[in-house]
Order: C-alpha cells, then sequence, then structure tokens
C-alpha cells in the first residue's frame, strides 16, 4: 500500500470516528467525563505537593542555626567568627548576639531580674545566628554547614530545630507516594472504563465488523476506528482533567493568597503549567489508547462472520 | 476453480451438512447449487469462503488447499472473492458508494483508483449516480445489486452468492440473474446457491443438485444436468 493512500485512510478514519461520537455524543462525553474526573484526582494531588515545595522553599530562615560560642572566648572571637561564615558559599547571613544582649532580652521577656541580679556574672554566652543559603535550606545542606560550623574553634553548641522540617518532608514524601499510587490506580481505571466503552461499541457494530470481515477485513482494519474513538476519549478527557485542575487551582487561589498573606509571605498558588498541560493530554490519550487496544483486539477477534 | 473432496461438514449442534461430497467447478464456468433447504447448499458456500472449515475432507478454490489457509491469512484469501447474501449484507449508515468501496479500502487502494472502480462496478450493476444514497433509501432489488457491485469491484476471479434472488419478485430476480451471467460471460467463475428452479430452468448453465449433503441425481434424468 501506498503511503499516501495508508496516511490518508488513517486521517479518514480519524475523522469519522469522531463524526461518530458527535452522532452520538452523550455516551462519548461521559466516558470523557470519567477519565477527567480519574486524572484530575491525582493532578490536583500533584499541584498541591508542587505548592507545597514551592512553598517551604520560601521558609529558609525556619532553618536558622543558632551557635553558641565558649563563654571563655574573647568577645573578639564573635565578630571574627561571623566574618568568617558570611564568606561561606550556603550562608546568606549571620546576625550576632552578644553575651549582654542576650541577658538585656532574657531579663525583659522572662521575668527573672531579680534572680539574674543575684548572679556574680552573665551566664550567656555570645551566639551567632546564622541563616543558610537557599542552595543549603535542605536537611541535608543544613546538616552539613551545622558540621562545618559545630568544627569551628570556640564554637561550644550548635542548635538547629531541624525535626518539624525534616517531618514536613517525610509527610511530602509520602504525600509524593500516595500522588503515584493514585494516578497509577486511576490510570489503571481509565484503561478499564475505556476498554469497557469500547467494548460496548463493538458489540453494537457488530454486524458492520462481521460485513467488513467478509469482504477481507483483518482484525487490523476493524479496529481502527475504535483506537482513534478511544484517542478523542483521551483528549477529551485530557481537556476535562486540565480544566477540573485550572478550576480548583482558580477556586482555592484566593483563600491561600490571604493566608500567605498572613505570615507576610509573597506565595501564590501555581496550576499547571503549559507543558505539564499537553503532558496530561499525551497521558490521557495514551492510557486510552491502550485501554481501546486491549479491549478491541480481543472483542473483534471473537467476532467471526457465520 | 473449485474442488470438494470427500467433504465432512457437521456442526457443533451435531447436524451433519455435508456428508462426503466431491464435486469439481472448472475456471469460467457457471454453476448453480440446489436442492432443499438444509441440503447443504449455504455450507458449500460458507467452505468456500473460509467461514467454515471441513470437519473432514478437503477443499480447492483456485488450485489453493484451504486447510494450509491459516486464520491470519484469510482476509487475503477473501479479498479474492465476491460475494453476494440474501440479506445484502450493507452497511446502513453509509451510502451506497462507501459500500461498493468497501472492499477496495480494507485492500488499501489509493482513493483515485476507489473512486473510478466504484463507478465502473455501479454503471455495470445499472446504478451510476446513486453513490451518495443511503441503502434504506432503494428498492430491494437496488440493494441486492448494490451488493452485487460490491463482490465484483475488485474483479475477482471467482462470485459466490447465497439465495441472491431469494427476495425478489420473479422479474427482479431474472434480471439479477442475468447480470450474474454477464459478470460470467467476461470470465468470472460463477457460484450460486438457489432453490428457484423454474429460474435457474432458463440458464443454460451447469446444475448441481445436492440432498443430505451429497450430490444426487436430478429427479428423473443424471447426477447432473447442463
Amino acid at each position: 500500500m501506498k503511503l499516501e493512500a495508508w496516511l490518508a485512510r488513517h486521517a479518514q478514519t480519524l475523522v469519522g470516528s469522531l463524526g461518530r461520537i458527535v452522532q452520538h455524543p452523550v455516551g462519548a462525553v461521559s466516558t470523557m467525563a470519567v477519565i477527567g474526573v480519574a486524572l484530575a484526582l491525582p493532578l490536583l494531588l500533584d499541584v498541591f505537593l508542587q505548592n507545597s515545595d514551592a512553598a517551604t522553599a520560601n521558609w529558609n530562615q525556619a532553618f536558622d542555626i543558632s551557635v553558641y560560642l565558649d563563654k571563655k572566648a574573647a568577645s573578639s572571637r564573635a565578630p571574627a567568627l561571623a566574618k568568617q561564615l558570611r564568606a561561606r558559599p550556603d550562608v546568606a547571613a549571620v546576625r550576632i548576639i552578644t553575651a549582654e544582649e542576650a541577658l538585656a532580652q532574657f531579663r525583659a521577656a522572662s521575668g527573672f531580674g531579680a534572680a539574674l541580679d543575684a548572679l556574680s556574672d552573665n551566664p550567656l554566652p555570645d551566639t551567632l545566628v546564622v541563616t543558610p543559603a537557599l542552595s543549603a535550606s535542605t536537611p541535608d545542606g543544613t546538616l552539613t554547614l551545622k558540621q562545618a560550623v559545630a568544627s569551628l574553634a570556640d564554637v561550644q553548641t550548635v542548635q538547629i530545630d531541624t525535626d518539624w522540617v525534616n517531618r514536613l518532608y517525610a509527610l511530602l514524601d509520602i504525600l509524593r507516594r500516595i500522588v503515584w499510587l493514585t494516578a497509577g490506580l486511576l490510570g489503571v481505571g481509565v484503561i478499564l472504563v475505556v476498554g469497557n466503552t469500547i467494548r460496548l461499541d463493538i458489540l453494537n457494530r457488530r454486524a458492520e465488523i462481521e460485513v467488513m470481515k467478509l469482504v477481507g477485513a483483518t482484525d487490523g482494519f476493524a479496529r481502527r476506528p475504535f483506537l482513534y474513538s478511544a484517542v478523542w476519549y483521551g483528549l477529551g478527557g485530557g481537556v476535562m482533567a486540565w480544566g477540573l485542575v485550572a478550576l480548583a487551582v482558580a477556586l482555592m487561589s484566593g483563600p491561600i493568597d490571604h493566608l500567605a498573606s498572613l505570615y507576610g509571605s509573597q506565595f501564590h498558588l501555581r496550576g499547571l503549567r503549559f507543558a505539564q498541560g499537553m503532558a496530561v493530554l499525551g497521558g490521557s490519550v495514551a492510557l486510552s489508547w491502550l485501554g481501546s487496544w486491549l479491549a478491541a483486539t480481543r472483542h473483534i477477534r471473537g467476532i467471526e462472520p457465520t | 476453480m473449485i474442488r470438494f473432496d470427500q467433504v465432512y461438514k457437521r456442526y457443533a449442534n451435531g447436524r451433519e451438512a455435508l456428508s462426503g461430497l466431491s464435486f469439481s467447478i472448472g475456471d469460467g464456468e457457471m454453476a448453480f447449487l440446489t436442492g432443499h433447504s438444509g441440503a447443504g447448499k449455504s455450507s458449500i458456500l460458507k467452505l468456500i469462503a473460509l467461514i467454515e472449515r471441513p470437519t473432514r475432507g478437503q477443499v480447492f478454490v483456485g488450485n489453493q488447499n484451504t486447510s494450509g489457509i491459516k486464520p491470519r491469512g484469510i482476509p487475503q484469501f477473501r479479498r479474492q472473492l465476491g460475494m453476494v447474501f440474501q440479506d445484502h449484507k450493507l452497511l446502513h449508515d453509509r451510502p451506497v458508494g462507501d459500500n461498493v468501496a468497501l472492499p477496495l479500502i480494507i485492500a488499501g487502494y489509493p482513493k483515485r483508483e476507489v473512486d473510478k472502480r466504484v463507478r465502473a462496478a455501479l454503471d455495470q450493476v445499472g446504478l451510476l449516480g446513486k453513490e451518495k444514497s443511503r441503502p434504506l433509501e432503494l428498492s430491494t432489488g437496488e440493494q441486492q445489486r448494490v451488493g452485487i457491485a460490491r463482490a465484483v469491484v475488485g474483479k475477482p476471479q471467482l462470485l459466490i452468492a447465497d439465495e441472491p434472488t431469494g427476495n425478489l419478485d420473479p422479474d427482479l430476480a431474472l434480471e439479477t440473474m442475468q447480470l450474474f451471467k454477464r459478470f460470467n460471460d467476461v470470465g468470472v467463475t460463477v457460484v450460486i446457491a438457489t432453490h428457484d428452479v423454474h429460474l435457474i430452468d432458463r440458464f443454460a448453465a451447469r446444475r448441481i443438485f445436492l440432498a443430505d449433503g451429497r450430490v444426487v441425481p436430478p429427479a428423473g434424468g443424471a447426477g447432473e444436468a447442463r
């Protein structure tokens, strides 16, 4: 068969299967809606995760490292160490809290003024508050920085409250797994739904398939229109999924921006990027095509003229 | 062109449709298969078209032993023969032109060639200009001729027909048979199953009488009549 004729036939079948969907839109649209809803759920979870990643990237000050110097160190050590740390690429800023400042703060905040006056000397050390650079604001990055700081001379204790951060990351990891699991399960669901729709299509067109086989059609030829129907189902379902995610993001973005502003954050909820949307369409078409291929291959083989 | 060699056909329900049937039909011959319902006429055509397979014995079509044709070879095999059915087996949701074009499209002919051949086939059956009509807009006789056009559009060397005049009144039946005769005149082997003995008396073609799945002599004559 000439390539040109082959391409023309495929184009014709593609358009023909669209025509059939337009003629019987109810069943086709409900199949598309099922695909759309099934894909929208994992996509929404994924959008939530992407935004969580974006949001936690702004929380680097929460990773601040408190460095308590040895009380026996000279008071000139604090500025020297601060200067040394500021030179590191994984450090964004270093703030010095001298022992006197710390005591004054503590006296003001704690209400133990009289008790403190009883002490012969200031029990608090000089302190450096180190803010890691954005690139180092990960559990691993902060840990490396912590170890580096701890090994410096005159550093007594390094404190970092990473526990809750680690818990957050662990939680996000679990969510990421859940996204994959739901995506996998619902992907199988899409394959089954399309397979079932195609099976019913084939049963409805049984007589037609028999006639085609009588005049020499191969199973592949008889299957082709059903594969193209599935391409349309997948495309329609993908567009619906994309639309549902866009709608959900639009509905959530107002309240979330408001919440972010209360925290003084510029964070803005972000939907699917164009490339991601196209990937959704591609994936939807692929799943739908696979479902159709499995059902059509199986059921067309079973139809023989009698 | 066709040779049946000791062919038995028993269906799943236990009915034996053919019982040691042997006959042959030469290239370019026209033959009527006749006999009562259940005599085995349809079974013979189904074995020729590989819709059924013999339980025992061998069927040769165009010097090819059909027992050697695997299921995946069947589509290619069917493209070499034209088939006409009593109920036409047209696709009612497509226009006449598309129905006739179906075998060519399946075989992958380019569009220009398809259009040309479809017009030629419709012309041969007297339906030129009806390409855009739906089958149900046509009379039964016209629908049957669409079926014939579809059978001959691929220029097969063998044309088989199962009761092609079964639903037609006598005049239309005669016209239809004459149409088959015209294809036979240009060299196509034609095999027609029919119970209409009065109609086939008007044609100088070979008759094969069947009873209980065997070739039998006609009432008061030799095994076959010419």
